[in-house]
């Protein structure tokens, strides 16, 4: 096995575990430090396809941003009681149903791709910064105006909506 | 195979870890005298003596208080998980010893006809690794002030998050404009950008380039490493000690000594990103002479960061703790939309000076 076959599949068991963990672990403050686990997981399955700024973007915004508001709410509300109900089997019975049927369209679509990514044929550079910076100015400049406009929708409704007050 | 051949083979195995291991060395020992140095300071402004006993000018005290800091009980709280109570201050270490690794600390030097940066690792994304480990830090006081379960450490790690997240944010835009102006996302290429002291008419460092944003980075910088006036999260008068707390022996240690580290490395990027990095006056004059060049770019780039620190320390010992809503104010509404507009004007003059298209 060469030393990049060593890494995926310490990554990808770290990965898997965790994000087992993040379901069964019965403290959310544990699952949501599994989840940030799982998160440095799959920024080392980018930095593996050479993608280091889909990697460190998905550090900071992921790990770095929502995780620490993640956390900073459950320990705010002091959830770390194990107060969690129980549920009832149904709704397991659906929630492993529902994300199977999730898995399923996800591997029928990956295997209806034209190309399966090989060695050979895989572009080292599609992760670099300056090619994600010229396709995104050029080929998707409106889908990327318009969701900055809609994180700035997103941005002044919660202010609004936090406001006790509005005069 | 005649010397320096060997000498070469052995240095391009050998050298990024040699590189790695100095910076290392640098960053602790930097760090563990600069605590040393602090209460001396400290004393001159209070008009004290300071610590004077142990060695000729009290010059030892580091050491013995990491040997106390090591020989004393440690204590573990009963009620706290174990576990995330020792992973806080090691997240802490870790991600502050972690940022050292994208600095350039001098420019490229020759060891028997090849060149080697005086760096760890060029990586072409150094900018953004070195705010996606700042964004991490914060775990390691988050955790640590959970796992303590003390209502004091609980409030001074959440302070401690909510602070860091708030000024991450104007930091973040502030470095993006730096970035606009110097184009790249390597930390090794911006160095090179600010090369020597004067060029066509104006000088190259980035500060004067654009001063406003060296002082939104600097006021981030102070918040991110806690430093007064932004210190409450450990917070005497309010919290006993803040998100340590129930610390004791090596592992408060460690915290502490974090926040030193954090106060180096934060203080070499501002020389890196504005002042010139390991730039200095006529290195072009010396130009024949490489590896002079690259000892005295070192060595400038080591005194301007030790500059930085003593300005930390400065400002520590003269300006007052910050309310908690005043904080939080500057963050929000002064930072902010500051760092906004510098941004804006910064893209419309670099338009206007036709830098880009």
């Amino acid at each position: 096995m060469t030393t990049t076959e060593i890494l995926f599949f310490i990554l990808t068991g770290i990965a898997f575990f965790s994000g087992a963990m993040v379901v069964m672990s019965r403290n959310p403050v544990y699952s949501v430090l599994y989840l940030i686990t799982m998160f440095f997981a799959i920024a080392g399955h980018y930095i593996l396809l050479n993608a280091q700024f889909l990697a460190v973007v998905h550090i900071i915004v992921y790990a770095g941003a929502i995780m620490v508001l993640f956390l900073f709410v459950i320990m705010m509300l002091n959830l770390n009681k194990d107060t969690e109900p129980h549920n009832p089997p149904w709704v397991k019975i659906a929630a492993v149903i529902a994300g199977g049927m999730m898995m399923a369209t996800l591997v029928g679509a990956l295997k209806e791709t034209a190309t399966p990514l090989t060695k050979t044929n895989y572009d080292t550079t599609i992760g670099t910064v300056e090619r994600l910076g010229n396709v995104l100015f050029s080929d998707f400049l409106i889908p990327f105006e318009l969701s900055s406009a809609l994180f700035l929708a997103a941005m002044v409704g919660a202010v609004m909506l936090s406001k006790k007050n509005i005069h | 195979m005649t010397l320096s051949i060997v000498l070469v083979t052995f240095a391009g195995f050998w050298f990024p870890l040699i590189m790695a291991g100095l910076v290392f060395a640098v960053s602790l020992g930097v760090a563990a005298y600069s605590t040393y140095v602090e209460r001396k300071f400290a004393a001159f402004l209070q008009d004290r003596l300071g610590p004077s006993r142990a060695g000729p000018w009290g010059i030892l005290q580091p050491l013995a208080d990491g040997v106390k800091m090591v020989m004393k009980e440690e204590i573990i709280p009963n009620v706290s998980n174990k576990f995330l109570f020792i992973l806080g201050p090691a997240i802490a270490m870790l991600t502050a010893l972690m940022t050292g690794a994208v600095i350039p600390w001098g420019p490229k030097i020759n060891i028997g006809g090849e060149w080697f940066s005086l760096q760890v690792a060029d990586v072409n994304i150094g900018v953004l690794y070195l705010l996606g480990v700042v964004s991490i830090g914060v775990y390691g006081i988050m955790i640590g002030g959970w796992a303590s379960n003390n209502k004091y450490a609980l409030l001074g790690a959440l302070r401690a998050s909510s602070q860091m997240i708030s000024y991450e944010i104007a930091m973040g835009i502030s470095v993006i404009t730096l970035i606009m102006l110097s184009g790249t996302l390597q930390t090794s290429e911006i160095a090179a950008q600010q090369h020597g002291f004067w060029a066509d008419g104006w000088f190259t460092w980035n500060f004067f380039k654009n001063p406003l944003t060296f002082l939104i980075f600097f006021i981030c910088a102070l918040a991110e490493t806690n430093r007064t006036p932004f210190d409450l999260p450990e917070c005497e008068t309010e919290l006993v000690g803040g998100y340590h707390t129930e610390y004791s022996s090596m592992k408060l240690g460690f915290y502490l000594f974090a926040e030193y580290v954090n106060m180096f490395i934060s203080s070499a990027v501002m020389s890196l990103f504005f002042f010139g990095g390991y730039n200095f006056p006529f290195m072009d004059e010396l130009s024949n002479h490489p590896n002079l060049v690259a000892v005295i770019g070192a060595a400038s780039m080591l005194i301007k960061t030790l500059f930085f620190v003593m300005v930390f320390m400065w400002i520590r010992w003269t300006i007052p703790r910050f309310r908690y809503d005043q904080l939080m104010n500057l963050g929000w509404k002064i930072l902010i939309p500051l760092s906004l507009a510098n941004l804006v004007a910064t893209g419309i003059t670099m338009w206007a000076t036709g830098k880009i298209g």
